[in-house]
């Protein structure tokens, strides 16, 4: 008997409280996902109409906006990260962070000087850990993103993306984002997508050549209409990846503390068991102790008599 | 073509109005709009200011914008801000109070700040849907 039955006890005791913790940090997960999930559905329809509104621009009028703009020569890039701000998600963080790297050595391969922009804590930490510069990080908004925060980074990429429109001048010639896309509850697949210069594809069908264009009648001009219209366009592309990001997030953290949960379950019924074997040798061996001493008087008046 | 105009009053985070009316008002950058059934195609952009819906039953509706756009094509009329708030969801001493302080902050150039007129519009929109 290595260990006393009181250390068992004890070991069973602190398993069953970390099951508790786990327990909770799962079903908070598990009520919060729902939310996500429905912050993400209902700020579906702004994307939806953007996405119609920029391509019946596109479509219906031959106008060439910065932000749309391929540039000749790219040599600088800018990746923004989106993770979250508490660990405790499994490998969550670590799979955006290993896509992120991947996408910074090919934008390397390819000549480019690459700026890192942060959303959440543990990104800012891991970059912190390495000692590599960070342009600007956003944190404390991971699990429930608000537009104001998907405004301010769409608003600072835009910026440097402008800013790198001239030649030679500060700023990025491109921008890219990675985030988790919440697939299903059981999986999330970390995603590198361009975001700046915008590629408008989607949407509204191409009219047919012979087809009569219906004449969109553009307020105050088409220019200044893409120039309202894009960046919103951007933030609200932003604003997608952090929801997606957020509910890829508590995913994550419900299934990683859902093991957590299965796992203190084996640990107690296993120290269960070796500790009612460790009482139950006790006990044998009290008997035989007891029957030994019985035995050895026994012995010891039949030799007197 | 269909009955009526379709409506859609979408904010970032959410659909906040939508259904068939009758009459969509709004005030562009450039001046106000009406759009009725049969409205050419149009994309233009908004001024934060007062959105007045008429609506196919039932009584107007009165939301503010804090700019965006408005989009009109095949009677479907979409709305699109950032910040979209139905007047009856605004507190109408609350907005007289945030319309005071913003005059006061923007000083002589009230009448052009953006600020302001989000006020105005919040006011008006809270005092005309009560």
């Amino acid at each position: 008997m290595a260990v006393s039955l009181r250390e068992y006890r004890a070991r069973i005791k602190s398993t069953e409280s970390m099951k508790k913790i786990t327990r909770a940090m799962e079903l908070i997960a598990a009520s919060r996902i729902i939310k996500a999930q429905q912050r993400a559905n209902s700020a579906a329809p702004y994307a939806r109409e953007l996405t119609r509104a920029v391509s019946a621009v596109a479509t219906y009028s031959n106008v060439d906006h910065a932000l749309t703009t391929e540039p000749e020569s790219p040599d600088r890039a800018a990746v923004l990260v989106v993770t979250s701000d508490r660990g405790l998600a499994g490998a969550y963080s670590s799979s955006v962070l290993r896509e992120a790297e991947g996408l910074v050595e090919k934008l390397k391969a390819e000549g480019k000087k690459v700026d890192l922009y942060i959303s959440g804590r543990k990104g800012e930490a891991f970059y912190k850990f390495r000692a590599r510069p960070v342009v600007e990080a956003w944190t404390g908004h991971s699990d429930q993103p608000t537009y104001e925060v998907a405004k301010e980074i769409g608003s600072t990429l835009i910026d440097t993306f402008l800013a790198g429109q001239g030649e030679g001048a500060e700023g990025v010639h491109e921008v890219h984002v990675v985030y988790t896309q919440f697939k299903s509850m059981l999986v999330q697949e970390p995603h590198a997508v361009r975001l700046l210069p915008l590629e408008v594809v989607e949407g509204e069908a191409k009219p047919e050549p012979g087809d009569v264009l219906p004449l969109y009648e553009f307020e105050p001009s088409a220019e200044a209409v893409l120039d309202g219209l894009l960046p919103q366009y951007v933030e609200s592309r932003v604003f997608f990846a952090l929801l997606q990001a957020a509910a890829s997030e508590l995913a994550a953290r419900q299934k990683a503390m859902k093991s957590a949960t299965d796992n203190a379950d084996e640990l107690i019924k296993k120290f269960t068991r070796v500790a009612n074997q460790a009482r139950q040798a006790g006990i044998t061996q009290e008997i035989s102790e007891i029957v030994g001493g019985v035995n050895a008087l026994a012995d010891a008046t039949a030799a007197n008599d | 073509m269909a009955e009526a105009l379709h409506v859609e009053l979408v904010s970032a985070d959410r659909t906040v109005w939508s259904g068939d009316a009758s009459q969509v008002s709004a005030h562009t950058v450039e001046g106000d709009i009406g759009v009725l059934r049969g409205h050419t195609p149009l994309l233009s952009l908004l001024s934060p200011s007062l959105v007045e819906i008429t609506p196919a039953t039932g009584a107007k509706v009165f939301a503010s914008v804090d700019g965006g756009f408005i989009s009109v094509a095949n009677d479907r009329v979409s709305i699109l801000a950032e910040h979209i708030t139905l007047g009856q969801e605004i507190n109408a001493a609350q907005a007289r109070a945030d319309l005071e302080s913003a005059q006061a902050s923007a000083g002589v150039n009230a009448e052009f700040d953006a600020g302001v007129r989000l006020a105005q519009a919040r006011l008006d929109a809270a005092l005309k849907a009560s």
